[in-house]
């Protein structure tokens, strides 16, 4: 919001690290977990700096309201929720303006990946929930969205895989978190499917020139790689065992 | 959560027949794939409104009304100004639009329109306050859209610029006891910048400026960049589930300065033939 001529000198220092100490090129830190909810189809937890943000996946189902219901593929529905208790000031529970937009380009983000059209007559339900949110959350809920799907064994060409790049002090950086988003110059985040290289998901608040704008879409798609090495592992961690042997109970 | 809505259906036959004029370089409509749709601006339209616009896209229509009050700021921006833009496709818009509480559509509309006026900085915000913390000027740019034809995105943001552009609010002043009363006197609003949205379909692997809703009811993807007039791109979103190459992404960053600079200038003129009679 206050991205108009706020005072952002603090946000890099003379050395050029930031806030948090991370150079401009650094990501958070980053843990991904699979598979922790026992209802759900397919679950991923993701820790993403400060966000702590649970996704999971139900279906292949039954739609409700039948009528809803496509012929020739799965209905995909997405649901990104914040907790109250995931902010500073509490959140109203009841889904607001940008929670319902948050979904509908979660939504858009993830069903290029998905094989759909295996899945006729059904729905399959995406539910990303942010514990405690930190900026870059639709990013860090896409990340574990796309896990969760890979863990429910749904069809998929690749992973989705979501980072954003942004301006602060008037340089480009990787992953703004909540205070640099706030206080910084712009944010955009992407979703890629790396296998690929296909863009599913852009957004931009901001102001970015022709350069910058380059930049800070190259540093997003490296960010993007990166993360989608760490959903890789994660899964891998799950079905083959942390060394690659065959872990599973 | 989304349910699946009625939308337009383009038959196969028509399909096939607009890719094949794609190859060609071509569109239904006989514009080439650059081309935006003849744009009419009619500011002024509404007199009880601070500032009005209608918009004429093609087929697509808008109107949009700036209504400004006194109101007080929000916490976190105690020396802010409000700027609220919201949007809504009327019932009489279109045969797939109904009544009711606004659709993630409407919502993102509307949203997506705020962002590129808010991040430009178009409106110096930080001018529309009279007692920080306490009294400023809250701005609501209301859109509803009359006839529907597709990228409704650019003809939002169209009429609320070229409202906001027009605008003239009653000045505010604090009587003896510090309670604000209004004047007589009428300012126009901070202008800083005049910001420009361009959105482009995919289709299959071609681009196209500025769709019409059948070509939107056939496109992949889509996507949305807003330019300021010094070339920056201040805004932006990707829509549909459809993916875009990182080229496809700098072509439309490319077409929004471009666009943005031609659109400008038809802007302006409207604008100024209206003010010169």
């Amino acid at each position: 919001m206050g991205k108009q001529g706020a005072d952002s000198s603090a946000l890099l220092n003379e050395q050029g690290l930031r806030l948090d100490g991370r150079k401009i090129d650094e990501l958070r830190p980053i843990k991904i977990e699979v598979g922790m909810l026992r209802n759900a189809d397919g679950s991923a937890y993701i820790e993403f700096g400060k966000n702590k943000i649970m996704a999971a996946v139900y279906g292949p189902k039954e739609v409700h309201p039948k009528h809803s219901a496509l012929p020739d593929k799965s209905v995909l529905r997405c649901r990104y929720h914040m907790s109250p208790f995931s902010t500073d000031e509490r959140k109203n529970p009841a889904p607001s303006r940008r929670e319902i937009e948050i979904s509908k380009v979660i939504r858009e983000a993830l069903e290029p990946a998905l094989l759909l059209e295996d899945y006729p007559r059904t729905a399959i339900d995406v539910f990303v929930e942010v514990l405690q949110s930190d900026g870059g959350s639709r990013c860090a809920g896409i990340n574990a969205a796309s896990v969760a799907l890979a863990d429910a064994g749904i069809n998929m060409k690749d992973l989705v895989a979501a980072c954003a790049a942004g301006k602060v002090a008037g340089k480009v950086v990787i992953d703004v978190d909540d205070t640099e988003d706030k206080e910084g110059q712009a944010d955009l985040p992407i979703a890629l499917m790396p296998a690929t290289n296909q863009v599913t998901l852009l957004q931009l608040d901001g102001q970015l020139n022709d350069e910058e704008f380059k930049t800070a879409f190259n540093y997003a798609m490296d960010g993007c790689k990166k993360l989608y090495e760490l959903q890789r592992q994660a899964l891998i961690g799950k079905y083959f065992g942390k060394n690659g042997k065959d872990g599973s109970e | 959560m989304s349910a699946v809505k009625k939308t337009l259906v383009v038959e196969q036959l028509k399909r096939n027949q607009m890719n094949e004029l794609l190859s060609k370089g071509k569109r239904i409509d006989g514009r080439n794939l650059s081309e935006t749709r003849a744009l009419h601006i009619y500011p002024n339209v509404i007199g009880k409104a601070e500032g009005s616009a209608r918009v004429q896209l093609g087929n697509t229509e808008v109107i949009a009304g700036v209504k400004v009050n006194l109101g007080s700021p929000f916490p976190d921006t105690p020396d802010k100004g409000l700027l609220i833009v919201s949007a809504e496709v009327l019932p009489l818009a279109s045969p797939y639009a109904e009544p009711g509480p606004p659709d993630e559509n409407s919502i993102e509309l509307a949203r997506v329109v705020d962002r590129g006026i808010r991040e430009s900085g178009m409106i110096d915000v930080s001018e529309l306050v009279l007692v920080p913390g306490k009294h400023v000027y809250a701005v609501f740019a209301d859109v509803s859209i009359l006839n529907v034809d597709g990228n409704l995105f650019d003809a939002t943001s169209y009429a609320v610029v070229a409202a906001l552009m027009t605008t003239k609010i009653s000045k505010y002043e604090l009587n003896a006891d510090g309670v604000p009363v209004k004047t007589q006197e009428k300012i126009p609003l901070p202008i800083q910048t005049v910001p420009i949205s361009s959105t482009v379909a995919r289709i299959g692997e071609f681009l196209v400026t500025d769709p019409t809703a059948e070509e939107e009811a056939v496109m992949d993807a889509r996507i949305t960049l807003v330019a300021d007039d010094r070339g920056n791109i201040c805004a932006g979103q990707k829509g549909e589930p459809g993916v875009l190459t990182p080229d496809q992404v700098l072509t439309a960053a490319n077409t929004a300065r471009l666009k943005g600079d031609e659109i400008r200038a038809i802007l302006r003129q409207d604008l100024e033939n209206v003010a010169t009679g």
